[in-house]
């Protein structure tokens, strides 16, 4: 089922003219409320009139995580306060978390996005679904919870955390599509497993999102719970979940064009790339008001293909992404960046500055480990000290990322040191 | 008074012990006694050796960091119930004991590795109730 056919299904001329229009009026928005950004364009003597097509993008210099970290929390936004009705945040590259606001109007242009992904992946007003993304300020739940309920489905609002109440759930009311990460999704599909559940589900799609996942988890997820899997993409610096979703076809994720324009950059040059090349996917939020984006590198490769897809829908698609051009990890659906490891264990006194990150994936739920090495000051011949200094790193590793590692001691001396560019990540997830 | 104790952080890596023993032997150092607090990630070698400086120095040299702490070694008579009646002592005075271990010298009497949580009261204590303890210098003569 299509959504909104009027914008989903567009001639590409059509779709260039909306979105030249709507890039000419947002440039000249920015401009007059965005202080950073005319700064920004003043120094390369740069006027709104001077975009006056889509074509002209490319005069427009890029925005990147940084720009929102050194905005912090509100300097990019371009409404005042009393117009936000939202926030949410995500992981910055250190300390700080990357905030962003919405206007009500912004809710409604993300649940109209939302309500298009659903609508893709087949979930529609009679439909029962469990958001089992986390509520709060990581845009999952929250984000997913908008769409669906503009669809008209049952929303049940699980958020993350307690698989056996979710699986219950799913049994007794029926539930027939649910939202979460694909490797929870495995995790939940083992405990139906284990419960013998499986054959008393009613499931039938599942949009899986916040974090890549290969073909061969896609495969398990269809065939071991006998349903269909969709993959939704989004970030919070452009909206959250339902910038981007595919289709029953599979062949890339369809981009809410209209409202999210999207650039494939050569990762050299940065210089726009044709159709089917891989490179940088940048966005520029087209009607975005609360804190809108003008070609936000978002570090994730992929390519484009704008041809027709089979299921009628017009919009450029993105293909399965093939990895990240800075160092970010995604754990457990939450942003991770080694520096802000770094950052936690400043704190901590009793070790070195040298860690090892250690991801991995165990009974299909993200594993993070952290070697660290004690500082020589602080030896100690108790047992028990060494225990308590693990507990205290741990406990600051969660308090600044948000997530759980399992923190080990090892020797001195034996991790690996900075020579240029060190190497603090070891992912044996091969999710690319 | 105290001797000195020689402590390793070891990872729970095989060849990890052997590999500082190695450095001890190389070095002539003679173990009296040892304890390895295990975990199962991590395990403390706790040494009692003939020259606990010098192990140290070795050991650094040979990439591995050590610890010398300050543990009681105490000489209580080799029959039934002594360790618990010097137990008993320090548990008196409130001192909580994090650790202990056997020393065997070729004696008639026996002594414990003991390390309290309050090393120097135990200390004032043994030599209150007239517990003989071993120095560095005796160790060094074994």
């Amino acid at each position: 089922m299509i959504w909104n056919e009027t914008k989903e299904c567009m001639s590409r001329d059509e779709m260039t003219n909306l979105q030249s229009a709507r890039l000419v009026k947002l440039v000249d928005y920015v401009y007059h409320n965005v202080e950073f950004y005319r700064k920004k364009m003043q120094a390369i003597d740069l006027m709104p009139g001077d975009i006056k097509s889509l074509e002209d993008i490319t005069k427009l210099p890029f925005m990147t995580k940084d720009d929102l970290r050194d905005n912090y929390p509100f300097g990019l936004f371009a409404v005042p306060n009393s117009e936000i009705v939202r926030i949410h945040a995500s992981s910055g590259t250190t300390g700080k978390a990357t905030v962003v606001g919405y206007t009500r109007y912004d809710l409604d242009v993300w649940a109209e996005c939302v309500a298009r992904c659903l609508s893709m992946a087949g979930v529609g007003k009679d439909d029962i679904i469990q958001i089992a993304y986390g509520y709060g300020l990581f845009t999952g739940g929250l984000g997913a919870h908008g769409g669906a309920e503009k669809i008209g489905a049952t929303v049940v609002p699980m958020s993350t955390g307690n698989s056996k109440k979710l699986t219950t759930m799913m049994v007794d009311f029926g539930a027939t599509a649910i939202a979460c990460t694909p490797s929870y999704l495995l995790h939940i599909s083992e405990v139906l497993e284990n419960e013998g559940l499986l054959d008393k589900i009613k499931l039938k799609a599942a949009i899986c999102g916040a974090e890549p996942w290969t073909e061969k988890m896609h495969h398990e997820i269809e065939t071991k719970l006998n349903i269909k899997a969709y993959d939704i993409y989004g970030l919070s610096e452009i909206m959250g979940p339902g910038v981007a979703c595919d289709c029953q076809y599979h062949k890339g994720l369809h981009v809410c064009e209209d409202h999210f324009y999207p650039e494939i950059l050569d990762t050299a040059t940065l210089k726009p790339v044709g159709d089917n090349v891989t490179g940088e996917l940048a966005f520029t939020t087209l009607t975005k008001e609360g804190i809108p984006m003008i070609r936000y590198r978002t570090k994730d490769l992929t390519s484009i293909d704008r041809s027709p897809c089979e299921c009628g829908r017009t919009s450029a698609r993105i293909s399965r992404f093939k990895g990240r051009v800075d160092d970010m990890l995604i754990i457990r659906g939450v942003n991770v960046f080694p520096s802000q490891i770094e950052a936690a264990l400043c704190e901590v006194e009793e070790v070195t500055p040298h860690y090892m990150m250690i991801v991995d994936r165990v009974n299909n739920l993200d594993t993070l480990e952290v070697q660290v090495e004690m500082d020589p000051k602080f030896y100690t011949d108790e047992v028990r000290a060494i225990e308590a200094l693990t507990k205290k790193i741990s406990h600051v590793i969660l308090q600044a990322l948000g997530i759980n590692a399992k923190v080990k001691i090892v020797e001195p001396q034996t991790l690996v040191r900075s020579e240029g560019k060190a190497v603090h990540v070891l992912d044996k997830r091969k999710l690319y | 008074m105290f001797a000195k104790q020689l402590t390793v952080f070891i990872e729970n890596r095989s060849g990890r012990l052997s590999e500082v023993l190695g450095v001890l032997k190389t070095n002539n150092i003679n173990i009296l006694s040892l304890s390895l607090a295990d975990t199962t990630e991590f395990g403390l070698l706790r040494l009692i050796v003939d020259n606990a400086p010098l192990g140290k120095e070795k050991l650094q040299e040979n990439g591995f960091s050590s610890l010398l702490s300050d543990v009681s070694i105490i000489k209580i008579p080799h029959k039934a119930g002594s360790l618990q009646a010097l137990l008993k002592i320090i548990d008196e005075s409130g001192v909580n004991i994090e650790y202990m271990y056997g020393l065997s010298i070729e004696s008639e009497e026996a002594h414990v590795v003991l390390k309290a949580s309050d090393t120097k009261k135990v200390d004032e204590i043994l030599t209150a109730n007239g517990v003989k303890t071993l120095t560095c210098e005796e160790l060094a003569k074994l």
